[in-house]
């Protein structure tokens, strides 16, 4: 099969960008989408142009390297999975397909395809974290953890810091990304004396990286390739709306030892 | 020659690392801030070693080629890791998960570093576990575990199939925390092109800009690699695309010696090859084998479909081979079964390079829920890349490169030959010997950054006299940057005829043919008259597009392939001089029915490799292993 790509080629941050057309050579439907681009990529460069620059590394859905909108979504067209799972087999023959990168403020393109989501790493050093010197750790089993908690943590530990969620609002709100982590962590019996202080620090980070506001559409529930649910959004907005009228626990005399 | 001292503590194997630990040096707190530390890599052991050096006081920059450090290859674990906690009470002890990993590395590791590996294999859990990382649990609420290959106790540790993940972004999370006190400082898209050597000691690094192309050198007290493994040497393998041998083939030839490059892991249970287009090959978890049972039908060229081969016609030819450990016999040994079953022509799929893992009985057993929710994620990363579903047909699978034993070699404090490198987690060679048993790459890289390289990096940093730590204008810093800046241009002006990707398969299908998973002496001397052609051919026919002043991916490919076209020649010049089958590396010559020989007379050493100058044949090196409490044996599953 071949199909026509619509792409958009920037050569830096601050030249303006385009999209340009091509058509792929032969691919083959079993192909996953950017073994595609990489043939689209040798068949550039045979030619003596510069091939397409794309994020990945992966490959399999985990590292969240790879973005991509893919005809406006962002993963391309199927539920919970990434880009570098996106397989051939899901266009047809003949079809001309948008591929576009992850857009928003705080993410600004470095060079076609790719992106600077540097935005999430700042965050993540504002709070997403136990503080816990190496070697000061009791024995891991002293600290029973429900077998229900640890799977919801897990579930919202699983994120991939791609960014999709980011892409898909209309708001360029990160919460989802956010939420994940301040979940993760707040759902775990080790996270709790710090919960209130990270779920501060890491909103003030999102703000400050000129993120938006969430007014839950739910788009980045949608795109998300492993599913996070929205659940976390309202999970975190309690731990939030908590933090900020109890202050940092501990500072006041009869303080909610709930936390 | 290069002077290899393993420097082993002296005194029985169980005391050796307490003893060491309290005759190292210390340098108290107020000092330790002067010293300066280059980590490069953030994979388990790069961020665990980033962040712990930090919190003890020292100043560290850490480097990465990934846009984060949380993308680093390790997150792509799936299975779990080990440790000997004997939460099970099935028999587990520090002793045995270090018989284990000494047996499975087919005795040719360092009994002294592995026994190291399993004392603070506890210690791992605990440190992780405090993080927050989300290891699977029991409804009791304490920590479940699963069985692995090579292991008859179950003693690995997981998140269901994400443990990588975990860990990875625990120990990411531990060094956020570091970069945001501002104790580390991180350098993301860059990527360290050389190594910097003055007065024989490792000082610093030359480092490119992914994003700008700037090119910059970095001084310090010591540098840590911590880079990661070569197997993209194969071209085709489940590591992660960006995954390279830069780093440690360039301190190879600033002098450090590379250890047992043969040495490389085949998984037995991956995805199959399906074209030639393909760019990875994808793992199928080990942890799988818990629950999946491996066959092949028993008659050759059998097409019908699994469903229709009847029980007795099928084979499930591990059970019956190694009928007390069945299907979790170690990697290498279950690899080279279903080879031996393809090569006989009872493999299965369109090109016969497949054998089955079926889940049917333990569907039958537990219910599809349970294995839903034990294997959920791989039955979905299978259907999508097949298009099958695993729960109503057995899965196809095919052995695949993994990982790498082999690396730059290190003492028992993880330092190279060359003073003041030290190396971790899989760029180095020390606790695997000739094979790697699962769930067991994620210990050695969290024990070596976290437990291990904290401990004795303070013994060199000691000696060394912070004030006259060498400055970037020292001539050593110029010459490597103008070398590095010389490399550059040669592939952007060479202006010929194929791409970086194309080189690369073409060395993958050198590589994978001579000096995959079965050797001999004609095939790699075959492949040692190819390779120096091809890197002959790299250097007259390279074609690079673009400039170097912005992000230019077909350009750092560039720089990689050569170094793994480099190594791949050595890989196999290793592979040639090791008269003998152990673990991973298996020569024809030497086998007893299909099973490896080893050859302790000649061959229980470490082989380790010194560059003597370009078009110059390498320097052999051996360090012998000498065992204090194991006794060689010959290894045995059945
Ligand atoms: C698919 C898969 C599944 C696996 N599953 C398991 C498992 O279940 N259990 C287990 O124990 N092991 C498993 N392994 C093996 C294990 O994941 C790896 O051996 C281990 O994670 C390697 O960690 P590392 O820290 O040494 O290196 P890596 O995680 O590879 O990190 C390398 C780091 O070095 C940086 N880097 C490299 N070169 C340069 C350079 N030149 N300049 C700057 N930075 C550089 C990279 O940016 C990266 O941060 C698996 C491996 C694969 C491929
Ligand atoms: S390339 Fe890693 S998630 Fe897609």
């Amino acid at each position: 099969m071949k199909v026509r790509l619509k792409v958009w080629r920037q050569s830096n941050p601050g030249t303006p960008g385009a999209f340009e057309e091509h058509e792929t050579p032969d691919i083959n439907p079993n192909m996953s989408f950017l073994e595609m681009l990489d043939v689209v990529n040798e068949d550039l460069a045979s030619k003596g142009q510069e091939p397409i620059a794309f994020d990945h590394d992966c490959r399999e859905g985990i590292c969240g390297t790879c973005s991509l909108v893919i005809d406006g979504k962002p993963h391309g067209p199927h539920q919970g999975v990434a880009t570098c799972q996106t397989y051939m087999r899901s266009f047809s023959d003949g079809d001309m397909i948008t591929v576009e990168p992850f857009r928003a403020a705080p993410f600004p393109i470095i060079r076609d395809l790719v992106v600077d989501r540097k935005a999430f790493d700042r965050i993540m050093q504002a709070g997403g974290f136990i503080s816990v010197r190496t070697g000061n750790a009791p024995d891991a089993n002293a600290i029973p953890v429900p077998k229900i908690a640890a799977d919801l943590a897990m579930d919202a530990a699983q994120c991939i810091g791609c960014g999709a969620c980011v892409a898909a609002c209309k708001n360029a709100s990160a919460m989802l990304f956010v939420s994940a982590k301040v979940s993760h962590l707040g759902l775990l019996p080790q996270g709790q004396p710090e919960r209130q202080r990270r779920v501060l620090a890491m909103v003030e980070a999102m703000d400050k990286e000129g993120f938006g506001a969430c007014t839950v559409t739910g788009s980045c529930e949608a795109v998300c390739p492993k599913e996070i649910s929205l659940d976390f959004i309202s999970r975190m907005n309690r731990d939030y709306g908590r933090s900020l009228l109890q202050g940092e626990p501990g500072r006041k005399a009869g303080a909610s030892d709930e936390a | 020659m290069a002077q290899l001292n393993s420097n082993i503590p002296a005194g029985p194997l169980a005391q050796k690392w307490e003893n060491h630990k309290f005759s190292s040096k210390l340098i108290n707190p107020a000092n330790k801030r002067k010293y300066k530390v280059i980590v490069v890599g953030a994979g388990l052991a790069g961020s665990s070693a980033s962040a712990t050096l930090a919190e003890l006081g020292y100043q560290v920059e850490n480097f990465v080629f990934h846009d984060s450090p949380r993308r680093a290859h390790s997150i792509a674990a799936q299975g779990g890791v080990n440790a000997a906690k004997n939460y099970q009470n099935d028999g587990d002890s520090v002793r045995r998960l270090f018989y284990d990993t000494i047996k499975g590395g087919d005795f040719r590791s360092r009994e002294a570093n592995v026994h190291r590996l399993a004392e603070v294999s506890v210690n791992i859990i605990d440190q992780c576990t405090a993080q927050g990382v989300p290891f699977a649990r029991e409804y009791g609420g304490m920590l479940d575990n699963r069985s692995f290959g090579g292991a008859q106790v179950s003693r690995t540790f997981y998140a269901r199939g994400q443990t990588g993940q975990q860990l990875l972004l625990g120990a990411y999370s531990a060094l956020c925390r570091q970069i945001g006190l501002g104790s580390v400082k991180s350098h993301t898209h860059s990527e360290m092109l050389d190594l910097v050597v003055v007065d024989g000691h490792a000082k610093g690094i030359i480092v490119r800009n992914l994003r700008t192309g700037e090119v910059t050198r970095h001084a310090a007290d010591a540098v840590v690699l911590a880079t990661g493994g070569y197997g993209n040497v194969f071209n085709l393998s489940t590591y992660a695309r960006g995954s390279n041998t830069t780093a440690i083939w360039r301190a190879y030839k600033r002098g450090a010696c590379f250890a047992n490059p043969c040495y490389t892991q085949i998984h037995p249970t991956c995805i199959p090859v399906s074209g030639d287009y393909q760019s990875k090959l994808t793992l199928m978890s080990e942890s799988l084998r818990n629950d999946g049972r491996i066959w092949a039908p028993k008659n050759k060229g059998d097409r019908r479909s699994p469903q229709e081969i009847p029980e007795e016609e099928r084979d499930y030819y591990l059970e019956r081979k190694y009928p007390s450990f069945g299907n979790l016999a170690p990697r290498d040994i279950a690899s080279r079964a279903a080879k031996q079953v393809c090569d006989e022509g009872r493999g299965v799929g369109e090109s016969g390079l497949g054998v089955y893992l079926d889940f049917s009985d333990a569907i039958a057993r537990l219910g599809e829920d349970k294995i839903r929710e034990r294997y959920g994620n791989l039955f979905s990363i299978y259907r999508e890349i097949t298009n099958e579903d695993a729960y109503k047909t057995p899965m196809r699978i095919y052995p695949a490169v993994h990982y790498t034993m082999g690396g730059l070699w290190v003492d028992y404090n993880l330092m190279s030959n060359l003073p003041g490198l030290f190396v971790l987690g899989e760029a180095n060679f020390s606790d695997h010997g000739a094979n790697r048993l699962g769930a067991s790459a994620l210990m050695q890289g969290l024990a070596d950054g976290y437990f291990v390289l904290p401990a004795t990096i303070a013994t060199y940093l000691a000696l060394q006299d912070t004030g006259k730590r060498p400055k970037t204008e020292h001539p050593a810093f110029k010459d490597a940057e103008l070398n590095t800046m010389a490399d550059i241009k040669r592939m952007l002006d060479c202006k010929g005829g194929r791409t970086p990707a194309a080189f690369h398969k073409q060395l993958g299908k050198i590589m994978w043919e001579y000096c995959g998973m079965a050797r001999s002496e004609a095939g790699l001397k075959k492949a040692l008259q190819l390779l120096p052609q091809l890197r002959e051919e790299y250097s007259k026919d390279l074609r690079v597009t673009g400039s170097t002043s912005t992000l230019n991916q077909s350009l750092e490919q560039a720089g990689r392939v050569v170094d793994f076209i480099e190594l791949g020649e050595l890989l196999c010049r290793d592979a040639l001089a090791r008269e003998e089958s152990c673990g991973g590396h298996f020569r024809e010559e030497h086998q007893e029915d299909g099973e490896c020989k080893r050859d302790d007379d000649r061959f229980a050493h470490v082989a380790a490799w010194e560059y003597t100058g370009a078009g110059q044949t390498p320097v052999r090196n051996v360090e012998p292993l000498v065992y204090e409490e194991v006794k060689m044996a010959t290894r045995s599953y059945k």
